[in-house]
């Protein structure tokens, strides 16, 4: 599904190159070994940047929730409505998540709780990838 | 300023604080062009509005806390010049949309030469409620002895949030973790919500009698866009037939963006008994900053926000859920209004249970009125309506809305569960 392309910026950049090379990561904050998404340039439990690291991590996790969106405000989105966007929760940490349309799987037939594997996808205008999520079957 | 740790104990401005006076601008859907309606203009009226409700002379007051934000969701239009008439109506500043779409105390002060004697000016960035706390706060300091609060709105042509970056091939800053795959506002409540049926066994079709009733409330509210423009009451059948946006959030589920602005006179009990109106007591006030960890908080995150946010008021304020006489927490998007009142253990509810106590009586005659202003559902998209329905109740002036039960204690607050800003407010000072 067509998405718009993300401009890497300083601070998020090692999590677009590593999609491009098919891998997921996480900053990792080494002073509370403590996960997140999405980047930041500082922890926001210690405050401090200097500790933040980049953890690959599997790629699996489970459907949180989800939504069917009808009408969405971004322009590119807007010819496949009805889609699906589910929270996906990383089996690392499931306290950190992330979005997905949940390529293959029918609008409004979302498998809540469900095993899911990343994918990655390129987006139209630049070829930058970024991360989709498929179900588990 | 934010009361946003537990265990803080009593608010040590508990009482000392008042709201006394109200003033509201006329709402419509869009700005028309007129330089008479604009929201600096609104903003303007409201506040002299609320001086004058208030029983003060404009020399007295000393402090405004505003919002430099006034978008709806709407933007001026790139490089579109500032209409000549506007220009020519009021006095600017160096911010070429000051009053058009934004707000400064500079414009404000410019533009009300009455005002001869203010001293403190602060921002209480996103809504009335953050503002509301924040001059809570700076009166109870002593920043401030007469102070007005005031929230404006401005709405444009076009679509809510269609254009500017969101039209774009590509995205930059914050908003890529989320335009990539989601899309509108009212998407990660109805994820959440999604979330709470399945918890706890509900139904969206249980939200109708909440959301009915916030209609009837708004058209009982004349102050507000409804009953000023549309006045149509919504049925059930109205609102299960309704289209989804982000299902399970139907269309009346999300509010509707308009123009309108309000304002409040805050002082301190010592000064209100020289106004014109009955003082309503701050008990309390609480803000949640709570950090979340992934792109969107999910339901379990926004149950201990709300919880906390509880704690946080019924401790600073020495009350407990039974004082409340009535609740009007945030409902701009309907389907989170329950967390709050969960949070707050409303009416005796706890988690998952707010849905059942919508099937019951929560109209203003009964027992446990739920949101008696009608909030953002009944009156349009402004997050004041239930501030401003809080004093009413608590004066004794809320006209048609006015609960049966004896008015007391009330609390408002929000937006969001998450990050928002709550205040208790008394009819009576606290023993």
């Amino acid at each position: 599904m067509p998405k718009q392309s993300p401009v890497p910026e300083d601070y998020d950049k090692p999590f677009w190159d590593a999609c491009n090379e098919g891998r997921l990561v996480v900053q990792n904050c080494k002073a509370c070994s403590r996960l997140q998404h999405p980047p930041e340039s500082k922890c926001p439990q210690c405050g401090s940047g200097d500790n933040l690291e980049w953890r690959q991590v599997s790629g699996r996790g489970k459907i949180y929730s989800y939504g069917v969106v009808y009408d969405s405000p971004v322009r590119v989105l807007q010819a496949d409505q009805p889609y699906n966007v589910a929270v996906i929760q990383l089996e690392e940490d499931p306290g950190v998540n992330m979005l997905s349309h949940l390529p293959g799987t029918p609008v409004d037939e979302v498998p809540v709780g469900a095993s899911v594997k990343v994918i990655f996808e390129a987006t139209p205008v630049t070829g930058q990838k970024v991360p989709e999520w498929q179900v588990v079957s | 300023m934010y009361r946003t740790r537990e265990g803080l104990g009593l608010w040590e401005h508990r009482g000392k604080v008042a709201a006394v006076g109200i003033g509201h601008s006329p709402t419509s859907r869009r700005w028309d062009g007129n330089p008479a309606t604009s929201v600096g203009a609104q903003c303007i009226l409201a506040m002299r509005q609320a001086i004058e409700d208030a029983g003060v002379s404009p020399d007295q007051v000393d402090g405004i806390v505003y919002d430099t934000s006034t978008t709806t969701g709407a933007y001026w239009p790139e490089g579109q010049a500032v209409p000549q008439d506007f220009l020519d109506a009021f006095q600017g500043t160096s911010e070429p949309l000051d009053g058009i779409a934004k707000l400064s105390a500079e414009w404000l002060i410019k533009n009300m030469p009455e005002l001869t004697n203010v001293k403190f000016t602060m921002v209480g960035p996103g809504c009335m409620s953050n503002a509301l706390v924040v001059a809570a706060q700076a009166v109870g300091e002593g920043l401030t002895n007469t102070c007005l609060v005031v929230k404006g709105w401005h709405n444009f042509e076009g679509r809510y949030y269609q254009g500017g970056g969101n039209a774009k091939d590509t995205v930059t800053g914050r908003a890529k973790w989320t335009n990539l795959w989601a899309g509108p506002a009212s998407y990660t409540t109805a994820m959440q919500f999604q979330a709470y049926c399945e918890k706890y066994g509900k139904t969206h079709d249980m939200m109708a009698p909440f959301v009915v009733h916030e209609r009837a409330m708004g058209l009982l509210f004349p102050e507000g866009f409804w009953a000023q423009n549309r006045p149509e009451p919504l049925t059930t059948e109205d609102y299960l037939a309704a289209r989804w946006v982000a299902k399970p959030a139907n269309l009346y589920d999300n509010d509707i963006p308009i123009m309108a602005s309000a304002a409040y006179l805050f002082t301190t009990p010592e000064r209100a008994k020289d106004m014109k109106q009955k003082p309503v007591y701050i008990l309390s006030v609480a803000s949640d900053r709570a950090p979340t960890r992934g792109i969107v908080p999910i339901l379990e995150e926004c149950e201990e926000a709300t919880a906390s946010t509880g704690r946080k008021l019924y401790e600073g304020a020495g009350i407990t859920a039974s004082d409340l006489s009535f609740e009007n927490m945030y409902d701009g998007f309907t389907l989170f209004h329950q967390f709050h009142i969960e949070g707050l253990g409303y009416a005796g509810i706890k988690r998952g249970e707010a849905l059942d106590l919508y099937q019951t009586d929560i109209s203003n005659e009964g027992p446990n009125p739920v949101s008696p202003s009608g909030g953002n559902a009944g009156s349009g998209r402004t997050r004041f309506w239930m501030h401003t329905d809080c004093i009413q109740q608590l004066q004794g002036r809320a006209g048609a809305r006015q609960i049966k039960k004896k008015a007391e204690i009330g609390v408002s607050g929000g937006p969001m569960p998450m990050g928002g800003n709550f205040l208790i407010w008394s009819a009576n000072p606290p023993v």
